[in-house]
């Protein structure tokens, strides 16, 4: 344990040096961008990839995981951004589309009044006064290396304005999609300024077959402001195998302000998602939900850190997770309530379900509390379904798959059911169902 | 809120220290020479006239803790700790092997007298009395003074039930046999920086036996005490309980009141074989320093229990008051089919006390159980952590566990935080785990003062509530001055 540990530089570490080296010139940005790249990617040599021995990264040890760095992805021709146009055209309104990492204006439909979206590269271009400290993002200490990574070779994002006040009907897409023939890596950043008052509906989907293959390091900013509402939902499905999906979001929420978040994930080789959360002023309320089901060798990791700076704020943190066949979930929530932070009121909890003898759940929920006039609790639990129900079902008839899949689809539901979007409920509610069904078909293929 | 305010205010007035057992007994010792190098080792071993084996174990044990470095996860800070500024031996000249109560020096006999720890046979703790006829019958103590054993109480009649209760240096001589066939068989020598340190000087402790089918008639029981300045103390205990044996243990400590830091980095070892079953408490209430953080003892401790055997048990309790630096996981490995663990835990820490403790279970048997209550009480400027690692292996089918732990907080400036790893790798595995973190109800306060309790009776009531669970574990004996010195910590504190 306390042996003396004197590392070496793995094959992707040394090819994310060599890309960092020769993609630097061509990204956007000069003068104090090029100084955050180099200083970033300085961090992130540091210490190279993140493995077991970094607590924050026990479960997950990207070092071992992580065999190649693949190259960044080619900007997307003018051919391959037409072949997505009609792609495009079926998404809903409101939809800001990525290729690669790169944002297609093009693609994007028209924008509701109160909303200003420009590019990351163009905002990074023009220098844009602020641009720089709100991508930083010092606030949420997110002192990691794939933050840092992410920092020196982010190409492009969107850069999202909502006036304050403002208050959108219909919810704002942003879509990821891909067109690169070869496996490759994007890098993005996001950053989204809700105004005070203001009220959105954030949806993060993905567009496309294909489209998720290779190496993904995407970084979400969105900043709150005071007495604003920011639904946000996120699906991360049907990710290939064998794919490495890393993304942070950072969220800053003002006094007053609520915040609600949602993710899905199902599928999906390695897929880490790590949540910073600042309760910057008083009176907040956030919560933070997500499921995830899994099969086969995928690994999904959600590590959240929850900090309370402000007196009277609410945090409420409720993941699940559904484990099948050689899966691994790792679920790590750290809730730190700072000093004077009185009034706090934060709960956590973790459940997993486990369906194969080979699969693996490690949960870690912590607490760190610095004031005393709090409630704060967390629970984990982890176990098989329970027999007394399978049997209840059972008894009214319903086969064992049946009795299984229904109580999975409840288990999962549960939560869905709380984003208070009716169209997003369906489209979450749907994706389970047909996680549920390719589960059932798959079982029966291997008892013929 | 007012009641807070005051106790600010009290903390600040007056001194929080209420740590009565700080004095110093003078008293001529015997010492190795300052620092730790394989000379050092060896004199230990030559002390204890230790067979070829064990100091070559000892000697391997240290050229290993050579080369490693003092873990830094844990959530505690102090200041880097010189280790060739201690001294690795001392003992009191006159302790050599008394055969009776006689012969031991009278001013260790007074020191113990002092600490309410009797030495002869037919005393009982002190606290106890009245306690109803229950509580009286007695209790064997091996008295431990800094690296020594200077008495052990009650071994005859141990005897006749076949238990062999002495000091492990003695058990070395006696039966080395068993020593061998199971030291470092839990806590291996290479397991961690402090339990390396402590396979290259350790010094006394207990060893007890308990032989199959056999129920230890009285409980038993160690009293460690430092007592020189800049002394390290490496106590090593290892109990065995054999095929169908039970046998339950009790381990108190303190130390005198000095400005500098003292060093105890113990082992312990228990092993409960098939059928049997082993309830080890302690009683920590080392030196905590002063009310300003100064002096104290840094508790570096590796306890681990393994259920070796089907239907074994093994159940940890321990009352935490002491120490200025508690770093403690006592743990329990449960290979045995059947097997039970149990952890029940009261942290209080209070002053600049920095406690970071907890445990783990390791499920690998089918169907073994495990339950963990851990209450922690911070007040004052301390830091108070649980971490805890529960884990089910593959074959572990059927393994349960149940996992509370509550913190109180008593002011403003105190931290109170919950680190535990769950992992779970076999489906008919439970788990459950809770955490709840909050300060004493209002609410609760008013009720007791409104019944005419004074504030601070009133929070020793509800701490006294809220700690119940854990205080129900403790043998009778234990439980009384577990109670009172929970009382004691918490002086000061309350407003």
């Amino acid at each position: 344990m306390t042996a003396q540990i004197i590392p070496s530089r793995t094959a992707a570490e040394a090819a994310l040096a060599e890309i960092f080296a020769s993609a630097k010139a061509g990204l956007p940005g000069s003068g104090a961008v090029e100084k955050l790249r180099e200083e970033s990617f300085a961090a992130f040599a540091r210490g190279g990839l993140p493995h077991r021995r970094i607590e924050s990264w026990h479960y997950t040890d990207l070092r071992a995981l992580m065999r190649e760095a693949l190259p960044i992805a080619p900007a997307p021709t003018r051919e391959r951004r037409a072949a997505l146009r009609k792609a495009a055209a079926a998404l809903p309104a409101n939809s800001l589309v990525l290729v690669d990492g790169v944002f297609a204006a093009e693609l994007s439909g028209k924008l509701p009044e109160g909303v200003k979206v420009t590019s990351l590269s163009a905002a990074l271009a023009e220098d844009r006064p602020g641009i720089l400290e709100s991508l930083a993002a010092a606030w949420a200490e997110a002192d990691d290396a794939i933050v840092s990574l992410n920092a020196a070779l982010m190409r492009d994002g969107v850069v999202i304005d909502v006036a304050p006040g403002a208050s959108l009907a219909a919810p704002l897409h942003i879509v990821y999609a891909s067109v690169a023939e070869k496996p490759a890596a994007r890098f993005s950043r996001s950053l989204v300024k809700v105004g005070a008052g203001a009220c959105l509906r954030l949806n993060e989907m993905s567009l496309g077959a294909g489209g998720r293959a290779g190496q993904t390091n995407n970084a979400l900013i969105v900043d709150v402001g005071e007495g604003a509402e920011v639904g946000h939902t996120l699906s991360l499905t049907d990710t290939r195998p064998g794919s490495l999906r890393l993304e942070t979001f950072l969220v800053r929420v003002a006094a007053r302000a609520k915040f609600d978040s949602f993710a899905l994930v199902t599928g999906g080789g390695l897929m880490r998602r790590q949540i910073f959360k600042l309760f910057a002023g008083p009176d907040a309320k956030g919560t933070l939900r997500g499921v995830s089901l899994l099969r086969g060798r995928e690994h999904a990791d959600t590590t959240l850190f929850v900090r309370h700076a402000a007196t009277g704020c609410e945090g409420r943190q409720a993941f699940r997770y559904i484990l099948d066949e050689e899966s691994t979930g790792v679920f790590q929530g750290k809730v730190v309530v700072e000093p004077g932070a009185q009034k706090t009121d934060g709960k956590m909890l973790a459940k997993a379900i486990m369906l194969s003898d080979a699969a693996t759940m490690n949960s870690r929920p912590e607490l760190e509390i610095f004031a005393d006039d709090v409630i704060c609790g967390h629970g984990a639990t982890c176990g098989g379904l329970n027999a007394d129900q399978l049997f209840y079902l059972e008894t009214r008839g319903l086969p064992p798959p049946e009795a299984e899949a229904l109580l999975l689809e409840a288990f999962a539901n549960e939560l869905i059911d709380d984003i208070g979007h009716a169209d997003l409920v369906a489209a979450y509610r749907a994706e389970v169902a047909a996680w549920l069904a390719a589960r059932a078909r798959s079982e029966t293929r291997s008892v013929a | 809120m007012a009641a807070v305010q005051e106790t600010v205010e009290r903390v600040k007035a007056i001194d929080v220290d209420q740590y009565k057992y700080g004095f110093f007994t003078d008293i001529e010792a015997e010492k190795a020479p300052k620092g730790l190098n394989e000379d050092i080792v060896r004199f230990i071993s030559a002390k204890k006239n230790e067979p070829e084996w064990l100091t070559a174990w000892r000697l391997e044990a240290y050229r290993r803790w050579v080369t490693m470095r003092e873990p830094t996860w844990a959530r505690v800070s102090y200041p880097p700790i010189d280790y060739q500024e201690l001294y690795y031996y001392s003992a009191p000249k006159t302790a050599s092997g008394p055969k009776s109560l006689e012969e031991v020096d009278p001013e260790l006999l007074r020191t113990y007298e002092k600490l309410g720890i009797p030495l002869n046979e037919r005393a009982i703790l002190a606290g106890v009395e009245g306690a109803g006829q229950e509580a009286s019958r007695g209790v064997a103590v091996d008295a431990v003074f800094d690296s020594v054993s200077v008495f052990t109480t009650f071994k005859a009649e141990l005897a006749k039930a076949g238990v062999i209760f002495c000091p492990i240096s003695e058990a070395v001589q006696t039966h080395p046999e068993l020593v061998r066939k199971y030291l470092g068989s839990v806590v291996p020598p290479t397991d961690n920086f402090f339990a390396t340190l402590n396979s290259a000087v350790f010094s006394d402790g207990s060893f007890v036996y308990v032989p199959p089918g056999v129920r230890c008639p009285m409980e038993l029981s160690t009293y460690f005490r430092i007592n020189e300045r800049n002394t390290g103390q490496f106590e090593r205990t290892l109990i065995i309980a054999d095929k169908g044996a039970y046998v339950s243990y009790l381990e108190g400590c303190t130390a005198p009141r000095r400005d500098e830091n003292q060093l105890h980095a113990a082992v312990v070892e228990l092993i409960a074989l098939d059928d049997a079953e082993i309830k080890y408490s302690t009683v920590q209430n080392w030196y905590p320093g002063d009310a300003e953080g100064k002096g104290g003892v840094f508790n570096f401790v590796t306890k681990r229990g393994d259920c070796r055997g089907q239907n074994s048990k093994i159940s940890w309790t321990q009352v935490e008051t002491g120490s200025a630096i508690t770093w403690k996981y006592p743990s329990c490995i449960l290979r045995g089919d059947n097997s039970r663990g149990e952890f029940y835990s009261i942290a209080i820490s209070n002053g600049h006390q920095q406690v970071d403790s907890g445990t783990k279970m390791i499920h690998l048997g089918k169907n073994t159980t495990s339950r963990v209550i851990s209450k922690g009480i911070a007040a004052g400027h301390s830091q108070n952590t649980y971490r805890g690692q529960i884990s089910s292996h593959r074959k572990a089918t059927g393994a349960r566990n149940f996992t509370n732990c509550d913190s109180l907080l008593i002011g403003n400036d105190c931290g109170a935080h919950t680190v535990p790893y769950i992992e779970s790798r076999n489906p008919s595995t439970q788990f459950e785990h809770e955490a709840t973190t909050s300060k004493i109800s209002e609410d609760q306060l008013f009720y007791c003062r409104q019944r005419g309790l004074s504030a601070e009776e009133a929070t020793a009531l509800i701490v006294n509530g809220f700690v119940r669970d854990v205080l129900q574990q403790l043998p009778m004996e234990f439980a009384v001055e577990a109670q009172k010195l929970i009382s004691v910590s918490l002086e000061g504190s309350v407003g």
